[in-house]
């Protein structure tokens, strides 16, 4: 059984299409996803993202604990501000990809994603040991809904008194959204400018009501997780268990940046991390473009177009609302650059290779 | 819940077939049933006219947003006619599953046997929502 999120009631109240995804019931659409799309590429849309884990970990020892649990320097991140990152076994396989949040001195919010949620509060749990912290996972206490397209700040500047305009990208800071405590946070995946707002369970239908009634005028539509992922694509974005797995490294997919060496004592992955970070991959992730109309999707091979030879594989692909073509993320081998083809279902269908992202927002 | 018109026949794989009362020519295409649960249609690939085929036989495929699937051919028989305005506007398939959004016309070789009626479909749906 799918665990439903405290806004259920309120997507079929909206007339959503109703999906599993990681366990929980989730809204895959609400009517056309290309309209969802499009609807943040121009205006605004809302998301429910309550199936995301929120693991908060606290004390004195919280930062060293992150520095030895993760591979990044979340010791060096200012209160207030965001991280991307990544927790690793200890052979460098990538185990989730991660949002850290650093709510005050000694209180961390980690964002984890809703199918690895369990693991990464267990495996924090077993890093921390020895460490003067405390890991609690409270994804039950929070829901967690998202503004995101260009409207998005006009829309909730007319809910809170938080700055917002001072509010950076990968930044966070409490404050009161519609009369309710909300941690505000400027970050997203769907490469708009947006908002993900961490509010207590109870309070998700009226935030989102509140939301929804603010955001009309402006053209704030919801919309479900089939548009989210498109959307995500467009912008390159990696999702775990597609881009990102425990077989890759965060060097394999193009993630080295993520991993710092230059932090105060060992990680858990440094030993195997160590040795990769000079060497080039023989993959990499690029993205390709479909000359034809054929999606390629999950799994597909990608191909010499002449000959047939196997030099890749699609994680993602879909129809692209904003490049009116299908695209698609692959992992490629490095010496590749042109003359590819997917093998859609038998068939050698021509893609053109292009650097990620295939769509960049004018800021 | 989906409209399932009385007058049409349909197959397990959620198509409808026309016309099969007068004449030896039938239309066919996908359900609304099939067309809600595919998402946004982007693309059709259809069978090209002239083309014999045989009930069960893929002869086409139908991509949304987030999936592809073969469309089947429901009877034995030639392809006289296809509908060229799904490849300008494959979003047909949404808005008018059982109009504007139809497929390809068969002469039929041989009568079916295996279609379900409304009623038959209805239950097919059923089961599977």
């Amino acid at each position: 059984m799918s665990r439903p999120t405290p806004l259920r009631a309120v997507h079929e109240s909206h007339g959503a299409t109703l999906t599993d995804f990681a366990g929980w019931l989730m809204p895959l659409r609400y009517g056309s996803e290309s309209v969802e799309h499009n609807a943040v590429r121009t205006a605004a849309g809302l998301f429910d993202l309550s199936h995301m884990g929120e693991i908060f970990v606290t004390g004195p020892g919280a930062a060293a604990a992150l520095d030895h649990a993760l591979v990044g320097r979340l010791s060096a991140l200012d209160p207030g501000r965001a991280r991307y990152t990544m927790i690793c076994d200890d052979r460098g396989g990538i185990l989730d990809d991660l949002i850290v949040y650093r709510l005050a001195d000694e209180e961390f919010m980690v964002v984890a994603n809703a199918s690895n949620a369990p693991l990464v509060a267990d495996e924090l749990t077993a890093r921390a040991q020895g460490f003067d912290t405390e890991v609690r996972d409270r994804s039950e206490d929070y829901a967690l809904v998202a503004v995101q397209g260009p409207q998005a700040e006009t829309i909730l500047a007319s809910l809170t008194d938080a700055d917002l305009p001072t509010l950076k990208y990968y930044a966070g800071l409490p404050g009161t959204v519609a009369g309710i405590e909300a941690l505000i946070a400027r970050t997203g995946y769907t490469g708009e400018d947006g908002f993900e707002l961490f509010v207590a369970a109870g309070d998700a239908e009226h935030i989102w009501h509140t939301l929804m009634r603010a955001g009309e005028p402006y053209g704030l539509r919801p919309a479900g997780l089939s548009a989210r992922d498109t959307l995500r694509l467009e912008a390159g974005m990696p999702l775990y268990g597609n881009e990102l797995s425990r077989g890759l490294t965060p060097f394999d997919a193009g993630f080295g940046r993520v991993v710092r060496f230059d932090k105060p004592g060992d990680f858990v992955g440094r030993t195997a991390l160590e040795p990769l970070k000079d060497i080039p991959p023989r993959r990499r992730l690029v993205g390709l473009i479909a000359t034809g109309r054929r999606v390629p999707r999950h799994g597909y091979p990608v191909v010499l177009a002449a000959g047939g030879d196997v030099v890749g594989e699609i994680t993602s692909g879909a129809p692209s609302q904003t490049l009116g073509k299908p695209i698609a993320m692959a992992y490629v081998d490095s010496g590749a650059t042109g003359g590819l083809a997917v093998d859609i279902r038998g068939t050698r269908e021509p893609v053109d290779l292009v650097e990620l992202p295939f769509y960049r927002r004018n800021k | 819940m989906s409209s399932i018109p009385d007058e049409l026949s349909y197959t397990k794989e959620h198509e409808w077939v026309a016309g099969l009362d007068d004449g030896r020519i039938v239309t066919i295409g996908i359900t609304a049933f099939a067309a809600e649960a595919l998402g946004d249609v982007v693309y059709v690939q259809l069978p090209e006219a002239g083309a014999a085929v045989a009930a069960g036989d893929s002869c086409g495929e139908v991509e949304s947003t987030k999936s592809v699937s073969d469309i089947f051919a429901p009877v034995n028989g030639e392809i006289v006619e296809v509908n060229t305005a799904l490849v300008d506007d494959p979003s047909l398939v949404n808005s008018d599953p059982y109009g504007e959004g139809w497929m390809f016309r068969v002469r039929l070789e041989t009568d079916p046997d295996d279609l379900l009626s409304a009623e038959e479909y209805t239950a097919l749906t059923q089961s599977q929502t």
